[in-house]
């Protein structure tokens, strides 16, 4: 990297004591590059083992890359610390300008240790941060937090606003924080993390400028990554319906998880497609920091007000196939105002909307079959396609008031632990599943997947792409699965959008990383992609991650694979297959 | 010629012109950026993209202690570096805000209405429009 890049600063910030520090490390940069690379090694540095994810000693890593602020969608912000919800690695992922603000405040990376007595805010600038009383805003939903700071401070259209709503504050293990009102790190608990040390938000401000190596080549590279992304026929589909396209294909597919995955076709389909969105609700599209796809879609929805004729409320709310898949199809609902109302309360609360309509279709199966009552729901009566119980759910989920609401605020897993339904509790590593039913690659990826996500490694794709043709071993599976998971390590340690990963193919990765000041070669990249993927395995591991009896929930077999067919022995094999690899691995490290 | 917003609406915020303007400029990053998008109180809400209009009767011209500010005869304003005190007086008579303001050399930044931007709005909302009116060239 560049000498004099600010990438290599590291933001220290110890909320205990309300100091903070910053620390060159171009080491780890020179090394991991950015993003995800650096942030495992952080994490490993500063999180104890054993450290409860909760307490105070597990730290906060936000981490961002040399790309970003130079080039067009190279504008995620990685975040790591140790999930609540898992027990090991949390790794999330969120836009909007959260990367930018980081990067041009003048870090590569910011840490953050410690726990506060009191609510707090942080106010984070150019080698400043100010700790703010956040009292008076402790329990108000995201957006209202949001909106709070966003007239306090200063800094508008260069900043980031990270905040919580009130499921972190709670501690559900699947509490989301969001910026810029519509994105989030969304997955694995980070919200309850921000909860568990007092910090509602986090403001970031930043507008210096980015050093170069080789400005006439800086320009020339950037309008071929800018021209591609504005024309490509790859990023058209993101920025038209959005990846709410998908709904429709996945559903004739065979591959859309619907009603608790008791089926993977849902005949409502179309009342929650991206066709039906767009020419029904479509009210605004937004885009990340220095990204012109602009693939956020904004609903907007007209509701009246019961008591009072003539009189409305019109709610802006974001949707893309994910929620739509947890919050629609997965509990039966087919109506795109109903999936918007909830997802409304969802956003406003600050859950994970996937692990939140995962945890609801659980419930309305379990109560289904008796096994829950309504004295556990507290007189709620689930059932497929009516959003009010869940909506109400929701509340409950936050304030847990019995043991039943308490149980499901930690996820699917330890809900069906407690009241059964084993086969029907879908999750992945305690991760509730993706929208993917599309055959053994999705399943395998949610499995061995290092954040248990269907991005970590896209076997929903081989599923779609490579399945549909030919047959394929379990451990041939592994393989092309391993193989992308390793080079999306790169992708997240430059923090490029994967959408984007058709634009930022290796040999381009190379000659862009080489006006940033690194010298690589694409094996150079595979190469340092194991080594992160190698890291995150051994933080996970030190952590407890281990495949256990009873992982796999038996729903994902009894519904037919839309690919080809699979059982448990199909998976146990290419779990086997890729232990043994990982272990050679270990003992390569030494 | 002179930048123009031509469909505010149309913006999506991803500030790829505040980028471009940098980069005309041999920076990358904001920091030399002489137009600016911000949401409107939110992104709910949409975007505000201020840009120097071209006045033909500049008031930021008009208050420089130091006549830094020279009309541009398609309108709009020349800044003569060398002759600018750094006192601001210009950021605040422009009622939009159009003046950025470059905090390492304390001076304002303008834009010269290059219209290198335009090319890096994905979405048409600006462009480069005739100047209309008594100083508009036949």
């Amino acid at each position: 990297m560049l000498a004099h890049d600010p990438l290599a600063h590291v933001l220290y910030i110890d909320l205990s004591r309300r100091t903070f520090e910053v620390k060159a490390r171009p080491e780890l940069f020179g090394r991991f590059l950015g993003g995800t690379g650096v942030a495992i090694k952080l994490l490993a540095e500063e999180c104890p083992e054993g450290c409860d994810p909760l307490g105070p000693d597990n730290p906060i890593v936000f981490a961002v890359g040399p790309l970003t602020g130079l080039f067009p969608l190279a504008s995620k912000t990685v975040a790591m610390f140790k999930s609540p919800h898992t027990g090991n690695l949390g790794e999330s992922h969120c836009g909007g300008r959260s990367a930018v603000a980081i990067r041009l405040a003048g870090y590569g990376a910011i840490v953050i240790k410690g726990m506060s007595d009191i609510p707090l805010y942080l106010s984070i600038s150019r080698r400043r941060v100010t700790f703010h009383d956040a009292s008076s805003i402790w329990g108000l939903r995201m957006d209202s937090a949001g909106r709070v700071i966003r007239e306090r401070e200063k800094g508008a259209g260069f900043r980031t606003i990270m905040r919580i709503g009130r499921a972190g504050e709670r501690l559900v293990t699947y509490a989301s924080v969001a910026t810029e009102t519509y994105r989030h790190f969304g997955r694995l608990g980070l919200g309850a993390v921000f909860g568990s040390k007092k910090l509602k938000a986090i403001v970031i401000c930043g507008q210096d400028e980015v050093p170069v190596y080789d400005f006439k080549s800086y320009r020339a590279f950037y309008d071929e990554v800018y021209d591609e992304a504005v024309s490509s026929p790859t990023m058209k589909k993101y920025h038209d319906l959005g990846t709410a396209e998908n709904v429709i294909p996945l559903h004739k597919f065979g591959g859309l998880p619907t009603r608790n995955l008791l089926s993977a076709q849902f005949e409502e389909a179309e009342g929650i497609s991206g066709e039906t969105f767009a020419a029904q609700y479509l009210g605004r599209r937004l885009a990340c920091s220095h990204c012109p796809v602009g693939c956020v879609h904004i609903a907007a929805l007209r509701e009246p007000y019961e008591d009072e004729p003539y009189f409305y409320k019109t709610s802006m709310i974001s949707y893309d196939y994910e929620p739509i898949y947890a919050l629609g199809s997965m509990l039966g609902i087919g109506k795109a105002e109903d999936f918007l109302r909830l997802m409304d309360r969802v956003e406003a609360w600050g859950m994970d909307a996937m692990t939140t309509g995962v945890v609801l279709a659980w419930a309305t199966e379990t109560q289904e079959k008796g096994l829950i009552s309504e004295k556990e729901t507290l007189g709620l009566h689930f059932s497929w396609g009516n959003p009010l119980p869940y909506m109400e759910a929701c509340r409950y989920i936050v304030e847990q008031p019995n043991e039943f609401y308490r149980a499901l605020a930690r996820g699917v897993k330890e809900a069906a632990s407690r009241y059964g339904n084993v086969e029907g509790a879908l999750a992945f590593g305690k991760n509730e599943m993706p929208g993917y039913h599309t055959g053994p690659g999705a399943y395998l990826g949610y499995i061995l997947g290092l954040r248990h996500s269907h991005l970590d490694n896209a076997g929903y794709s081989i599923d779609q792409k490579v399945l549909t043709e030919r047959h394929v071993e379990p451990e041939q599976l592994v393989e092309m699965l391993m193989k992308e998971e390793q080079w999306r390590q790169i992708l997240s340690s430059l923090v490029v959008c994967f959408f984007a990963r058709g634009i930022y193919v290796p040999e381009r990765v190379v000659r862009l990383a080489h006006v940033c000041g690194f010298n690589l070669t694409p094996e150079d990249l595979y190469h340092i992609g194991g080594e992160i993927y190698k890291a995150k395995y051994r933080f996970k591991t030190k952590a407890g991650f281990k495949i256990e009896e009873g992982y796999l929930p038996s729903r994902i077999f009894s519904t037919p694979s839309p690919v080809q067919s699979f059982d448990a022995n199909f998976v146990r094999r290419g779990i086997e297959y890729w232990l043994k690899i990982m272990e050679g691995k270990g003992e390569e490290d030494g | 010629m002179r930048l123009a917003v031509l469909e505010t609406e149309r913006c999506v915020g991803c500030q790829s012109c505040m980028f471009a303007c940098a980069r005309r400029q041999g920076g990358a990053g904001l920091s030399k950026s002489c137009l600016a998008v911000r949401s409107i109180g939110g992104m709910e809400r949409g975007f505000t993209v201020i840009v120097c209009r071209a006045c033909e009767d500049p008031p930021c011209s008009k208050v420089c202690p130091a006549q830094a500010l020279e009309r541009r005869a398609e309108g709009g304003v020349k800044l003569l570096m060398e002759r600018c005190l750094g006192c601001g007086y210009c950021r605040d008579a422009c009622l939009i805000g159009a003046i950025q303001w470059d905090e390492k050399i304390n001076k304002p930044m303008i834009c010269v209405h290059c219209g290198y931007c335009v090319r890096y709005c994905p979405h048409g909302v600006l462009g480069l429009k005739k100047r209309e009116g008594k100083n508009a060239r036949p």
